[in-house]
């Protein structure tokens, strides 16, 4: 079952995002918990693309496309044209320091990586994808 | 949306959150937290009506720590729902940050010497 939503690079649309993926994960029968952190993990993507992609740009568009290819196996696909983000210079950084740093940001990307099972990051054309894989526990 | 509300409460600002605080919202967090550690009293969180919480308002939480510390100020959370509390849980802050069931308990904790 393949589901899309599309919205304008504007912060209050986050919410609007999480609205569409937890009726999706009612309708799946996702566990609560399960389902808190996936929503979670991809606000997070699309927080970071909404702000630093796209500047909050309400003229550029986000679009999510969620996709169960098993009942237990969910993948996101978060498709922008803004300024794409190289995965690969990612350094996770480190609590202490962000701690001692006193700043705000920082730990998004951290959530996604302990939610999702795989994180890949790649440009087609004139589209940035970040693709996020969820093995949901039984 | 959040709303969040501040007062005194057993010689502490008792800061209540209801809600959810994303992108969008994590400022009134931000704006509350800023008020209260200025006012050099403990400060104490009421999250039991905050259903949502992302990376923003948990790094405004963060962001205070340092700060909290040095002024000797005592910052204690309480009525985490399951799901908000799995997300402090996922970055270890359980570990770095005061957080309690009960109101009772974390006045007392804000209290203490």
């Amino acid at each position: 079952m393949k589901h899309n939503l599309v919205i304008s690079c504007n912060k209050t649309n986050l919410s609007k995002i999480r609205s569409f993926l937890s009726e999706i994960m009612e309708e799946q029968a996702i566990a609560e918990l399960e389902a808190h952190k996936m929503i979670l993990a991809v606000d997070e993507i699309c927080a970071n693309l909404i702000i630093h992609s796209n500047y909050c740009n309400p003229t550029k568009k986000i679009e999510i496309l969620v996709n169960f290819e098993t009942p237990t196996k969910v993948i996101f696909i978060i498709k922008d044209t803004g300024i794409s983000f190289d995965f690969d210079q990612y350094k996770e950084p480190d609590m202490t320091d962000i701690i001692s740093s006193k700043r705000k940001g920082g730990v998004g990307l951290i959530l996604v990586k302990r939610i999702m099972d795989k994180i890949e990051f790649s440009t087609d054309k004139n589209y940035n994808i970040c693709r996020l894989t969820k093995n949901i526990r039984t | 949306m959040v709303n969040i509300s501040i007062d005194k409460e057993g010689g502490s600002n008792l800061i209540k959150v209801i809600g959810e605080i994303d992108a969008s919202s994590s400022i009134k967090l931000d704006d509350a937290l800023k008020t209260t550690s200025d006012a050099g009293l403990p400060i104490v969180m009421n999250l039991e009506g905050l259903n949502y919480i992302s990376s923003a308002g948990l790094g405004v939480f963060i962001s205070y720590l340092e700060e909290l510390k040095t002024k000797n100020i005592k910052f204690v959370l309480f009525g985490l729902q399951p799901a908000v509390k799995e997300v402090f849980d996922i970055l270890g802050l359980n570990q770095i940050m005061n957080i309690v069931v009960t109101k009772e308990d974390a006045l007392r904790i804000a209290n203490e010497a």
